[in-house]
């Protein structure tokens, strides 16, 4: 299972974060400084993973975004580490070849795009097509208009 | 219809994706949000942020409390909340309007909404309950978004207790026309699994619906489901191995849709859900396992593609091949697999590989020779993490021939670490094989020490107790003995003549305490210059008081002599007056034992035996106190948790649902008696638990006597192999000495080495010769599970008969016959053809090539509905296992005094040509005694008869007065043992070995039983007075509703008679709608039910002082009543 996903920057700005156990505030603040310090450390030709407590860190970077993944022991890491390229995916197919402003201006987005393909430390679904079309029929509605019909008629 | 959707649907992106980031660069450019972000960057420092952030925040504030806020600007009040948030600043009044706004705004207000209230609040916040309402609204609702979004805030987060509300309408979902909304409600009602278990007990047959469900999406959200249950009990969902495996075939075989692949590899999610659901059932099965092979020999073929997922793919089926009942062929395959991992140049793949390696080599520790010249480059990696992994590796091949190298390897890392986690699970390790295999005293007693100063104050706390526990229970050999501690006080003398600064507390500790007790054995040490050393010790200013009562204690066993007494008198006066009262009494204590030798004579004797200790733990000593201070007028002892739900109840918020509400009635059970003492005083039984616990602690650490080698390339290794095995051990037994220069062993551990090497190479060969020296006798080793008798030097004296080292000497005699349990399973059990017929047939109904719909569809029929007929065939021979042994043996018959109890049916166990083992399991007034019959057929007698057993929630204990020791030829016997529940759970699991001699041959026997907690439910007669102050007492409650039985006029008081007949309740009393019933655990251990019937349903409400007791004996009630 799945602990938290973070997003930061090659700076160590947080971008998103997203936790599936429920920590305290001080627990979170102290997991973020952790990953930022320890991933922006690492040297490069190391492998993507880390060990941290009980957990294991999974992290790889996307141009200047940092991906880090928090699973627990028993997990597969490359598995892991393919749910992290799986959301990149996602993210690049919404938004169109992707990059680290569109998440920092609509990263509510971004947590519409997760939500639908994990949900409480678990891979939800993994058709890139189903998360999209999902997606936008959600988003459908905001463009548009709120006539209940139409949604219906959306999903057919 | 649903066509012309999909068309617009798939036309949708493209003007959506374009629409959508327009729109984005629209709205980054004017939105506050945008300004917000771009004020953001543009500041210079930390402060400027937290300024332009307060600011913000507070203008946040007024707009989100002001009544004029449209919703769609609340919605973008809410985005910038949630921005905040994310760099860390609080924003908690902005928690309760997402709550607002997921509750009033439109669709997309909503939406945003529920997105903030995931971010904000936490699974336990109590504004949580709030959102109850809304999510009811949402579920019920036509707007087939609404439901979405509402099922996935509740599988990402809700109040547990709110569970009951809503599982009606999830539920309902689970029938849904469309694949999303069914999809989402199997992953909530999994999030409801994990939270509690028991509530969703009776929704398992859908969960199989799910399982069958056409739509591939729905199928795998509910692996989810089902992985859980699986770990939870295996046993309970064999026959559905033949379904997971069919569909593994599918997906494999790529019959999913494209849209499942990922980069080519059809659905490897769902692949790697279904290996490990497969790992788990194929374990110690082999009926199970069989009809895996074929499938996953197909995976391993099929992963040719170099691709990170392939490999992960892979790593799966590996640990799937090596947990399952093991195949040759498939052993074979996957070994080369690992190969390729650990060779490989991407560093990914090599950790993974480390890490598959670990895992293998647990059954196969002859892996290890073939890639030693890898693992020795990993040690060596410029990546820590790689490192860390060889060293894992390593502690898996330990043996008494290379534990000084892998301890020094493991040192120098530790030496290099700085993450603390590492250090103290790296340092527990190192403890753990040098206490096992450590060479000689010299070496043991520096690496601890090592260990002591490298590990600090984090190290675990059971290091420390089991190094003194080792030291002063010793070991057979008392000369040892003696040299051991004496060589513990040298080194700790030298020590402390050193540096002492530095040391850790719990160092500090160590050495006051060996010192203390066994400085006396030095003859030639005077007792005043360890004192002075001693307290010198005191003087350290970082030095924390729990180490100075140590170094206190340690005097006061030290001071004899002129010298030492007035050393003693001067640290009392220091001390006499400390503000720690623990000090000071110990310092009173070294006083008063200084001046009187005759007394410390009597309370210190010098050679102290390791005789137990009898602790009173329920301070009986103390009764006549406590009546007397209650006389006086003191107010009676509260356990904690009752004071605890006092107070609770002072301030609790009633956090029922109305309609589902269990009111207590209160007035009906009489408070009066509730703090008499003389109840079930929770304190007696809580340091009772304490006790279990530590000692459980002591004895947790892993026993790997040897890295035991089960599995070989031919299969199950049966434990009596070879003999010429065996004299090879001895005859290069000079090996074995850990003193040995490295180059000595070379020659014989690896022939792989290249003749003419240069120098680094050569430095590479000697290590690996060190390290993997144990490894090429590895099968003789662990076949005897020890190399000879002085390998293991410290090993601990026998304490039980069944205690693991005990019956380690015996497995040594072993003579090479074949006459494996196992094997005979293998070769000559007529029922194994038999029960597989009916799988195999099953096997070819199934359509090769098929539509994916069809092949889902199919799925469905081949096993999952309940109706169907494919369980059968795991029927069928289950029912031939027990009649089997019918034919052969006659005679099973009760003992006499245990004639008129309730017991189970007689069930075998295991048999074989020559034994035969069955079990029943009697429910005796205050306890369950489990019979076990044993039938010899051969024509020899049996003897050495030994029983053991492990299970960790019951307490076995013989109880026959004579225990047996033999059978005759073709003679039964029989044997009592009485077990007791040390935790609760809905099932027990015993897993039993015989071991015996027969024809003067060592042999050994696997069973396992199983039996339901509902056979130790006994019922408990009490009032209802006593009822209504036990009710207050008792902490671990548990509440549900249930379904009522209606056979005649008064539904309740039926449903209460099943339970009463079917489980032993007592029905304590009915009134009106209410009824309350009570029992026990056989040892006394209560628990109440309070039921009440409240709309058609039977709300029930269990509570007990034993933790786990109310849900597994819910669950029981739930069955009973089901079954009705």
């Amino acid at each position: 299972m799945m602990r938290f996903l973070l997003l930061f920057s090659r700076q160590g700005k947080l971008r998103l974060q997203k936790w599936y156990t429920p920590l305290t505030e001080r627990e979170k603040k102290k997991i973020i400084r952790d990953m930022t310090t320890m991933v922006l450390a690492r040297q490069p030709r190391s492998c993507n993973f880390i060990h941290w407590k009980d957990l294991k860190i999974i992290y790889k970077r996307y141009a200047s975004l940092y991906f880090c993944l928090g699973v627990e022991r028993e997990e597969n890491e490359l598995l892991a580490l393919e749910v992290i390229h799986r959301y990149v995916e996602l993210l690049d197919k919404y938004f169109g070849n992707v990059c680290e402003l569109d998440i920092i201006f609509n990263f509510e987005k971004a947590y519409f795009i997760l939500d639908e393909f994990l949900i409480g430390g678990e891979v939800q679904e993994t058709s890139k097509q189903t998360i999209n079309r999902c997606i936008e029929n959600s988003d459908m509605l905001q463009e548009d208009d709120n006539n209940e019909w139409y949604e219906v008629e959306l999903f057919g | 219809m649903s066509d012309v959707v999909e068309k617009t649907l798939t036309a949708l992106p493209s003007l959506l994706s374009l629409d959508s980031q327009t729109v984005a660069t629209k709205l980054s450019s004017t939105s506050k949000l945008g300004a917000l972000i771009r004020g953001i960057t543009e500041l210079r420092s930390k402060h400027e942020e937290e300024k332009l952030i307060q600011r913000e925040l507070a203008s946040l504030k007024d707009q989100v409390s002001s009544p004029h806020t449209s919703m769609r600007q609340m919605k973008e009040a809410m985005v910038r909340a949630i921005y905040c948030e994310m760099l860390g600043y609080e924003a908690s009044f902005s928690y309760i309007h997402a709550i607002k706004l997921a509750q009033q705004g439109s669709i997309l207000d909503k939406r945003v909404g529920y997105l903030a209230v995931c971010l904000f609040l936490k699974e336990n916040h109590e504004l949580l309950l709030l959102l109850v309402n809304t999510v009811l609204k949402d579920l019920q609702s036509t707007n087939l978004i609404e439901v979405c979004m509402a099922l996935t805030v509740v599988s990402q987060m809700f109040p547990k207790d709110m569970i009951p509300a809503i599982l009606p309408l999830v539920e309902e979902k689970l029938n849904h026309s469309k694949e999303i909304i069914r999809r989402k409600a199997v992953l909530a009602l999994y999030k409801f699994y994990v939270m509690a278990p028991n509530q969703v007990q009776h929704i398992h047959n859908k969960f199989r619906k799910a399982l069958c469900d056409k739509d591939p999406g729905v199928m795998f959200a509910s692996l989810h489901i089902y992985l859980q249950m699986i770990k939870d009990n295996p046993e309970g969902y064999k026959d559905l191995t033949g379904s997971f495996v069919t569909i593994l075939k599918q997906v494999v075989s790529g019959k999913l849709p494209m849209d499942f692949n990922y980069h080519t590899v059809p659905a490897p999610w769902l692949q790697i859900q279904l290996l490990r659901i497969l790992s788990i059932l194929g374990k110690n099965d082999k009926h199970s396992s069989e009809i895996m092979y074929e499938v996953l020999d197909e995976s391993l073929k099929r992963a040719e593609i170099n691709h990170n997922i392939t490999y992960a793919i892979l790593y799966e089926c590996v640990k799937c091949i090596y947990t399952i009942y093991p195949n040759s062929d498939l052993h074979e395959k996957a070994a080369k697999c690992i190969g390729n991992f650990v060779i490989s140049s991407k560093i990914n793949l090599k950790y993974l590989g480390l890490k598959a390696l670990t895992f293998v080599i647990q059954q196969d520790p002859k892996l290890a020779l073939q890639h030693q010249m890898t693992i020795i480059e990993c040690l060596d990696h410029p990546d820590i993490l790689i490192k860390r992994e060889t060293l894992e590796l390593l502690f898996r091949i330990t043996n008494a021939q290379n534990v000084t190298v892998i301890v020094e390897k493991m040192l120098e890392f530790l030496h290099q670490s700085k993450d603390d986690y590492t250090t103290i699970d790296l340092v527990g390790k190192v403890a753990e094989i040098a206490e096992k295999y450590a060479p000689e005293n010299k070496w043991f007693i520096e690496t601890m020490n090592t260990v002591f100063s490298l590990g600090g104050d984090m190290i675990q706390a059971d290091i420390p107790n089991s190094f003194l526990k080792l030291l002063s229970e010793g070991f057979d050999n008392e000369e040892e003995n003696k040299k051991l501690r004496l060589f513990a006080v040298d080194s700790y003398v030298s020590l402390l003549e050193g540096e002492t600064r530095k040391l850790p507390q719990r160092f500090l500790q160590v050495i006051a305490w060996v010192l203390g007790e066994y400085s006396h054995l030095r003859t030639d040490l005077d007792p005043a210059k360890v004192m002075t050393l001693l307290s010198k010790l005191l003087d350290i200013r970082q030095i924390s008081s729990e180490t100075k009562t140590w170094v206190l204690m340690a005097m006061t066993k030290l001071c004899s002599g002129e010298a030492s007494i007035s050393k003693a008198q001067s640290v009392c006066e220091d001390y006499r007056s400390s503000s720690d009262t623990v000090l000071r009494q110990r310092a009173h204590e070294l006083q008063l034992l200084s001046q009187d030798p005759a007394l410390r004579g009597q309370l210190l004797p010098l050679h102290r035996g390791s005789e137990t200790l009898e602790v009173d733990f329920s301070l009986s000593f103390l009764d006549a106190f406590v009546s007397e201070a209650l006389a006086a007028g003191a107010a009676p002892y509260k356990p904690p948790h009752q004071r605890h739900e006092e107070l609770a109840q002072e301030k609790a918020l009633s956090l029922e649902p109305y309609e589902l509400s269990l009111p207590i009635n209160m007035s009906s059970y009489s408070v009066s008696g509730r703090q008499s003492p003389t109840l079930m005083s929770g304190s007696s039984g809580l340091s009772g638990d304490s006790t279990e616990l530590s000692a459980k602690g002591s004895s947790a650490t892993l026993k790997l006597e040897g890295v035991k080698r089960v599995w070989g390339k031919e299969g199950y290794l049966s434990k009596e192999d070879p003999v010429e095995e065996v004299a090879q051990v001895e005859t290069l037994s000079p090996l074995s000495s850990p003193n040995q220069p490295p180059g000595a062993g070379r020659t014989l551990s690896n022939a792989a080495a290249p003749s003419e090497t240069p120098e680094p190479q050569q430095e590479k060969l000697q290590l690996a010769s060190s390290l993997f020296v144990g490894l090429s006798l590895q099968t003789s080793v662990c076949l005897m599970g020890q190399p000879e008798p002085t390998a293991q030097r410290f090993r601990r004296k026998a304490k039980t008969p069944n205690s693991s080292s005990s019956a380690l000497p015996e497995r040594v005699s072993v003579a090479p016959v074949p006459t494996s349990s196992v094997d005979n399973m293998l070769s000559h059990d007529p029922l194994e053809a038999t029960s597989m017929l009916p799988e195999v047939t099953h096997e070819t109904i199934l359509p090769p090539n098929t539509e994916v719909n069809a092949l889902l569809i199919d799925t469905a029929n081949s096993s999952p509905s309940p109706s169907n007929g494919v369980e059968i065939p795991f029927e069928t021979s289950e029912n031939e296992i027990a009649k089997t042994p019918k034919h052969e043996c006659p005679v099973r018959s009760l003992p006499p005094d245990l004639l008129g109890l309730p017991h189970t049916k007689i069930t075998s166990l295991c048999s074989s040509q020559t034994l035969d083992v069955s079990a029943c399991h009697v429910e005796k007034d205050d306890s369950v005694s489990l019979l076990i019959f044993t039938s010899n057929l051969s024509d020899s007698d049996m003897e050495n008869i030994h029983f053991s057993f492990s299970t960790e929630q019951l307490q076995v204990s013989l109880s026959s007065e004579r225990p047996l020791h033999e059978i005759l030829k073709h003679s039964n016997a029989v044997c009592e043992y009485s077990l007791t529940v040390h935790a609760p759970a809905i099932h027990f699991q015993m897993v039993g070995t015989l071991s015996y001699e027969s024809s003067s041959q060592s042999r050994e026997m696997e069973f396992s039983y199983k039996l339901p907690l509902s056979s130790f439910i006994r019922p408990l007669v009490i009032s209802t007075e006593q009822y209504g102050t036990h009710w207050l007492d008792f902490s671990n409650d548990t509440k549900q509703n249930l379904a009522l039985v209606s056979e005649g006029q008064d539904p309740l008081t039926d449903t209460l008679n099943i339970l009463k007949r079917k489980l032993g309740l007592h029905v304590v009393e009915v009134i009106g709608l209410e009824g309350i019933a009570a029992c026990r655990l056989a040892q006394d251990q209560p628990c109440l039910l309070h039921c009440r019937v409240n709309a058609g349903t039977l709300a029930v409400w269990l509570r007990s002082p034993v933790p786990k007791l109310p849900d597994c004996l819910l669950y029981h009630c739930q069955r009973v009543l089901e079954e009705t």
